[in-house]
């Protein structure tokens, strides 16, 4: 095959190719991204804000709604990161490992996410409520929420992780084992840091989900206040109630706190980048 | 990396453990439930014109949004993985969003945007029709394969494309042959995801699609309706439908090269 | 790149989706009417979810008389204030029918129904029911009135009021045989705040919800409306219901909108002749026609304490003044209740 002598390709005529790399896209993705997410959430916030700050303020800062939000942003915590943990492992299980019966349980992974909610929530009551066959009654209290919360985010770590494994680059790792590095170390220092950013984007994305979900966890919950009532379904009583102005409020805060988490998730990312680029 | 048996076991228990008391075990009992009266009952409760009709309506809004947050994901992630442009830190903030809003919330923010006397009018209804539906699924499912394909995209690298780009590669090719295929997975497992959890919506959609029977019904609004009407064996008959569609979503896509993930 | 592993699986899926595809054996849908060409006028109908069983049988009998055939239906169901509100926010109807009259006036503030709406001899109202209470087969706990519903150790379950609209029917009835009927609201609210506080843990968002809780076995008894629970018994439940000497009368209503076809006019109509109404009486839905009342009085007893939304005032009174979700006085009751029990 004969190699061309040009050591560059000439730049494609027109405008895009003056801008930086990637501003089509960009611009593509923004205007994407503005229709279908900005605006309705604009709409949101701007809702909250129709009876001044002052019905702002008192229907955020009520103690049932704060009670729902700290409940929510707590579990759905917890939840990402147990799932975070439990999806890498199941992951690398099921990339790396072999057995009968792997590849249909591979298929069932996103069951959760195609059940509807009322049904992943029935079922989970009817195995660990009151009736359950197993014996674990946990209905009505917090872990039930996080239960729910957990089957409902299952896919997510697993499905974002799975990709990376399947594509990582095998021979650091082969040459760590042939140096004599044991399993454990081999999983820390080699492997891990190349699947983080998959870790934390999907611990990321299941913990966005837990903090909106709420079919699966209004049954088996009980939706006490002060209890087990999450911000959803908090939001939802005012929306009935005819406050709507006042479930904007509280979903505006919602969407500004998981913010926070989510940011603060991406700069864990960076600093774990940063110091796999610094010991590499 | 070869693990030694005995952990290699023990990790294979440890995730199977997981898996069963997480996901099997209750599938398991949704499937047992469904096929409790006989398969001749669940073949006439999926085979109802209110069944039928729901079905097509969820794989019509699915084969609708996936496809395009499938190609708009691509676009967006190698926007903020390749691009240069400042920006991008923002993009890559507002993708997840959609997540962390009550899916009721989501679905009455559409009519306030889209409904009548909304901030955009439309010639055509969108609300309680079969566009609102569409745009509350798109919405739910739009973070999927972007956030699948830039861990990927991450991982594999530029050097590919640079030696392509070197040999004379226009971007287009260089797109087509090497950066895609190498981000195959990525976009597999988002779209999987993505198809899963368009067709299991539920509560943004039971706002905007006004649940008119036969016309704006999907799978989700019926099994709910199924189950406030007592028949929950009907219930859990259109579950397994959905389960189904899932499942065989992917299989579908993952069937194009099946030894790739077992790779030992 | 179609693999030879790839065809068979794919034909499988194929072959499945296909035959969901098919025409259906049962029809199960409320939504047919009208023989199969083109209907002459299509009705839009929206109501409360409960119903929809009686409508099943109704509309299919109204297509069959003359004033009835070549009329089209596009049915919804769904929780009593998300219908209201849709229909609010342009979801098309032409007859409404709901389980508390808010719903049905907000669509009036708005001008989709005419203020008239219940200038007719029947006051608007379709059917009416009475607030019960649905115990364990044999009522092992011997609940009969109100007063058992503090015994100690009973637990009771009710939906929340404030999720859903339906259930204040629930808390009215109890706070109004407390109040005797709104003339002590202190002792009223005395009995609400002791029900609540002691015996309600739990609070599910809607009454199919709570009734499909006490059915899966938590709680001595559920409060729901009679109607509920004739339903679920002749759809199969084991489920039994006292009916209290001291109850509320709940009322369902009905109306046409404005600009509505004059067959919706016909279609009420009928809903609330004879034969309409004895659909609904077999579902256990207390008719408001007289003579069907009076043929199916053994399954309706009249309860000697029966009262009305109007002797506690109606309404506005009640929403401000009990459920207004800031200051209402069973919001402050959850909220108290919430100090005993928060972490």
């Amino acid at each position: 095959m004969s190699v061309p002598a040009a050591p560059l390709p000439a730049p494609s005529a027109g405008w895009s190719s003056r801008l930086p790399r990637g501003t089509l896209g960009l611009g593509v993705s923004t205007l994407w991204l503005s229709l279908i997410v900005l605006l309705p959430l604009a709409a949101v916030v701007a809702r909250s804000g129709e009876g001044g700050l002052d019905a702002f303020w008192s229907a955020a800062s009520s103690r049932q709604a704060v009670a729902a939000l700290r409940f929510t942003l707590l579990v759905s915590l917890a939840v990402a990161a147990v799932n975070a943990v439990a999806g890498t492992l199941v992951a690398w299980v099921l990339v790396r490992d072999a057995f009968p019966g792997k590849r249909i349980l591979n298929a069932l992974i996103d069951l959760p996410f195609a059940l509807p909610t009322i049904v992943a929530g029935l079922t989970l009551l009817a195995l660990y409520g009151r009736n359950s066959p197993v014996g674990i009654d946990v209905s009505f209290t917090q872990t039930a929420v996080a239960l729910a919360l957990l089957f409902v985010t299952l896919p997510f770590v697993i499905r974002a992780v799975q990709p990376v494994l399947i594509e990582l680059d095998r021979e650091m790792e082969e040459a760590a084992v042939s140096l004599g590095a044991g399993p454990a170390r081999v999983f820390t220092r080699i492997v891990l840091p190349n699947l983080l950013p998959a870790i934390l984007a999907g611990g990321a994305l299941a913990f966005a989900r837990a903090v909106g979900e709420f079919g699966s966890v209004v049954l088996i919950s009980g939706n006490i206040p002060f209890d087990t009532q999450v911000a959803s379904v908090y939001i939802f009583k005012q929306i009935e109630s005819d406050n709507p102005v006042g479930a904007a409020a509280v979903s505006v805060v919602l969407l500004a706190l998981s913010l926070l988490v989510l940011v603060a998730i991406r700069a864990l990312g960076r600093r774990g980048a940063r110091t796999q680029r610094r010991a590499a | 990396m070869t693990v030694a048996r005995p952990w290699r076991l023990g990790l294979r228990a440890l995730a199977l453990g997981y898996l069963g008391a997480l996901l099997l075990v209750p599938v398991g009992l949704v499937f047992y439930r469904t096929f409790e009266g006989g398969l001749g009952e669940v073949w006439a409760s999926v085979t109802t014109p209110a069944a039928v009709s729901a079905f097509w309506l969820t794989v019509t809004v699915a084969a609708i949004a996936v496809p395009l947050n499938t190609v708009l994901g691509v676009v967006c992630a190698l926007a903020l993985v390749r691009g240069r442009s400042r920006g991008r830190a923002l993009l890559d903030l507002v993708i997840d969003l959609p997540f962390a809003v009550s899916p009721i919330v989501i679905g009455l923010s559409l009519i306030l945007v889209f409904g009548a006397g909304g901030w955009i009018e439309l010639p055509f209804q969108v609300i309680f029709s079969t566009p609102g539906i569409v745009l509350a699924t798109t919405f739910v499912s739009l973070p999927f394969v972007v956030r699948e394909v830039v861990p990927v995209l991450r991982e594999v690298g530029e050097e590919q494309e640079q030696a392509a780009a070197t040999l004379g590669a226009s971007r287009w090719q260089a797109f087509w042959r090497i950066t895609l295929p190498s981000i195959r997975f990525g976009i597999v497992y988002g779209t999987i995801l993505s198809v899963a959890r368009a067709i299991g919506e539920f509560g943004a959609v039971s706002v905007v699609s006004g649940r008119i029977s036969g016309e704006t019904e999907t799978l989700t609004l019926l099994v709910e309706k199924r189950f406030n009407n007592f028949d929950l064996a009907g219930a859990y008959a259109a579950s397994t439908v959905l389960a189904l569609i899932a499942v065989a979503t992917l299989l579908a896509l993952t069937l194009v090269k099946p030894r790739q993930e077992t790779s030992s | 790149m179609c693999s030879r592993r790839l065809r068979p699986p794919l034909a499988a899926v194929l072959v499945v989706l296909a035959g969901a595809g098919c025409g259906g054996a049962q029809d199960s849908s409320a939504g047919s009417g009208g023989g199969g060409g083109e209907a002459e006028s299509q009705l839009a109908l929206v109501a409360y979810s409960t119903p929809e069983v009686v409508y099943e049988e109704i509309i299919p009998a109204f297509d069959r008389i003359r004033a009835g055939s070549g009329v089209g239906f596009k049915t919804s169901f769904g929780a009593s204030g998300d219908q209201s509100r849709a229909v609010e926010a342009g979801l098309q109807a032409d007859v409404v029918s709901f389980s508390i009259e808010p719903d049905m006036t907000r669509l009036v503030a708005t001008g989709l129904v005419a203020p008239d709406w219940d200038r007719t001899p029947t006051k608007g109202v379709v059917t009416t029911s009475v607030v019960s209470f649905i115990v364990r087969e044999g009522n092992p706990k011997q609940i009969r009135t109100w007063a058992d519903l503090l015994r100690p150790g009973v637990e009771v379950l009710t939906p929340n009021p404030f999720s859903s609209g339906a259930a204040k029917w629930n808390l009215l009835a109890a706070y109004g045989q407390a109040s005797r009927a709104g003339q002590d609201p202190k002792a009223g609210l005395d009995y609400v705040r002791e029900l609540l506080t002691e015996h309600v843990r739990v609070q599910d968002k809607s009454g199919r919800e709570a009734l499909q809780n006490f059915i899966s076995g938590n709680g001595d008894v559920l409060l729901s409306y009679e109607y509920e629970a004739t339903t679920a018994q002749r759809k199969g439940q084991d489920v039994e219901y006292v009916v209290p000497d001291d109850t509320i009368r709940i009322e369902i209503d009905i109306a046409t909108t404005r600009g509505a076809p004059p067959a919706a006019r016909t279609f009420v109509d009928y809903v609330l002749s004879e034969a309409g109404q004895e659909r609904f009486a077999g579902w256990g839905y207390r008719p408001v026609n007289e003579r069907v009342l009076a043929a199916h009085r053994s399954k309706f007893p009249e309860p000697s304490g029966l009262f009305e939304i109007e002797d506690l005032g109606g309404w506005e009174k009640v929403n401000e003044e009990l459920f207004d979700p800031e200051h209402g006085s069973i919001a402050r009751i959850e909220e108290q209740a919430g100090v005993s029990t928060a972490r």
